[in-house]
């Protein structure tokens, strides 16, 4: 029987020659990754286990990205936290200020994460790094602080979802209105402890910066991972970023899925999520009239260079409505200095915009962008819940970049052809 | 062992930002993230919920975030167990690692009102509601799981292991 290329990559980890949906298996990790947020609690149950050493100092990341650069005291004791265990643990991949981006960028930028590496993050969009042909999920402190102790993590063998995406996307439709279409039509569980198989002609045309942004929200239809075979893109991408062996995993034709579901993608329009579920969603003809008071750019969904130059396509020569805040948010400093080299900085600050340094920040309602009782924004980011970007009474609505920019410039949410604008495809 | 508890009501998708809102997360100290668990869906409920209280929701309880924060801010409350019609992966993991009772039991879910009290038989997943005359079969905990809760965790469980 053929395997997918999801049950492909666990089999290896665990050794095994097969491995079947449902199989509770261990498989040994490639690397671990905690944040700012969920790795104070695994070191201090690493502590507490009272080991003296971690299982591999190379193949644990430490990314204090949610709060930082500090913004409280609170917060600076987490981070300390983190940098104390570093120094002491001899962590070779903390990533202190002025090295820190976005988790869910910076490791892949780095070459942390190769095609067919096994990746646990406590952080539920470790399932980014599908985009690389990867098995990485996103796990909780505890199973973070094990995997720091042992370089192990159990794991069910999850069933598979194949998507199909045929067809060529219509301007300014991305792989965010993809992932998000999909999720619009699956619901925030439809794809609840299985994995999603992103295939297809659109796929095979997708950017890598497109390809992290669907397998990122993989977690938002409640998946285990999102994965997209690697090709010459992912070659490409990750030649010169590490000299570590890594292998092209790939399904085989007589895998078995759970379900098959297929999407025309010429018939997508950009898609905004409204509150407060990221399946809440509709073609941007369908929004109405959604006045804004903040855009923000950025995140690990969307901060990428390429978001960055959608963004900045759309509102050169614009200003944003007078009423609006614009926080653009690069996600690491590669991305930052390259965005600022290439003269977006100067198009974003000429439109009214502010450029924030890489964080998480408003993301998650953390700091540096937090919203008013009453007061909507519109974001390139994953989560629309409740209070996620600040007051319990605020609302985010998720969009793609460009869609993201023209509502900055329109004053509300709004396509970037309503202004004129053309796309660069 | 068996829990008795009065039921709190909650709907589908009760994500992660909602049972410990992510500006609360500068800590992981029990006591403090339970003053604040539910907050956003409502502000009384870490006042109102009483030691040995149970939670019964929807689908995909606990979605979103992989925060751990949560099943802390949860147990923190003094909440013996939650009962859904399904749990988000994460969440289902976490609560096993760092011993939150949970059981998936959608009949409950259909039958249970808030401010009923609900009797749960651990060992078999067997849960009555009170005064109803109702007792359902709730999905039974896998092997593995129940190995884990037997060893107290999963930090205990690899260490028992790394010794032997």
């Amino acid at each position: 029987m053929g395997m997918t290329i999801t049950e492909k990559i666990l089999a290896q980890g665990a050794g095994l020659a097969e491995v079947k949906p449902g199989q509770l298996i261990e498989v040994q990790i490639e690397m671990a990754l905690g944040n700012d947020i969920t790795a104070p609690l695994s070191i201090d149950i690493v502590r507490s286990a009272g080991v003296k050493s971690v299982f591999d100092r190379e193949k644990i990341a430490l990314v204090p990205d949610h709060f930082v650069p500090n913004k409280d005291i609170k917060a600076a004791t987490q981070v300390k936290i983190l940098r104390d265990f570093a120094k002491e643990f001899g962590i070779v991949n903390y990533f202190e200020l002025g090295e820190m981006g976005i988790e869910h960028a910076l490791l892949p930028e780095k070459g942390m994460v190769l095609p067919g590496d096994i990746v646990i993050g406590a952080d539920s969009h470790t399932c980014t790094y599908g985009a690389l042909g990867a098995f990485a999920t996103g796990v909780g402190s505890t199973d973070l602080a094990a995997a720091m102790i042992t370089g192990k993590v159990w794991l069910k063998v999850p069933e598979s979802i194949k998507f199909i995406f045929h067809g060529k996307r219509p301007p300014f439709v991305y792989g965010k209105d993809l992932i998000l279409y999909t999720i619009g039509q699956i619901g925030v569980d439809g794809a609840l402890y299985r994995a999603m198989e992103f295939t297809g002609e659109a796929i095979d045309n997708l950017p890598m910066a497109d390809r992290f942004t669907m397998a990122n929200m993989a977690i938002e239809a409640g998946g285990k991972n999102g994965i997209i075979a690697p090709d010459k893109a992912t070659e490409a991408y990750v030649r010169g970023r590490s000299q570590r062996k890594h292998r092209f995993y790939a399904s085989d034709k007589d895998a078995t899925y759970v379900e098959t579901i297929e999407y025309d993608v010429s018939k997508i329009e950009p898609q905004v999520a409204f509150p407060h579920l990221p399946s809440n969603t509709r073609g941007i003809s369908g929004v109405g009239d959604v006045p804004i008071d903040q855009a923000v750019i950025g995140s690990c969904t969307n901060g990428r260079l390429e978001d960055l130059e959608v963004a900045a396509h759309v509102l050169r020569g614009r200003k944003v409505a007078s009423h609006v805040r614009l926080i653009v948010i690069p996600a690491t400093p590669w991305i930052y200095r390259q965005a600022m080299h290439q003269g977006l900085f100067d198009i974003f600050l000429e439109a009214g915009g502010i450029i924030s340094p890489p964080t998480c920040g408003p993301c998650l309602g953390g700091h540096m962008g937090i919203l008013a009782k009453g007061e909507r924004a519109i974001a390139t980011t994953n989560r629309n819940f409740v209070g996620r970007m600040g007051h319990p009474e605020s609302e985010v609505y998720l969009a793609n970049p460009a869609v993201t920019a023209a509502s900055a410039v329109l004053g509300r949410i709004g396509g970037p052809e309503e202004l004129g604008v053309m796309s660069k495809d | 062992m068996r829990l008795t508890g009065k039921v709190w009501k909650f709907g589908d998708n009760i994500d992660t930002d909602v049972i410990i809102p992510a500006r609360h997360l500068t800590t992981f100290d029990s006591r403090e993230l339970a003053r604040h668990c539910m907050e956003d869906k409502d502000p009384s409920f870490a006042q109102k919920v009483k030691p040995g209280d149970i939670i019964v929701a929807g689908r995909n309880f606990g979605c979103g975030s992989s925060r751990e924060h949560a099943p802390i801010a949860l147990k923190g409350c003094g909440l013996s167990c939650v009962v859904a019609r399904s749990f988000a992966r994460i969440f289902f993991r976490n609560a096993f690692n760092m011993g939150l009772l949970i059981f998936e039991c959608p009949e409950v879910v259909d039958a249970v009102e808030e401010g009923d009290t609900i009797e749960i038989d651990v060992a078999s997943g067997k849960i009555s509601i009170a005064g109803k005359g109702l007792s359902f079969a709730a999905q039974p905990i896998p092997p593995f799981m129940q190995e884990l809760l037997r060893d107290g965790g999963l930090i205990p469980h690899i260490m028992k292991r790394m010794k032997r």
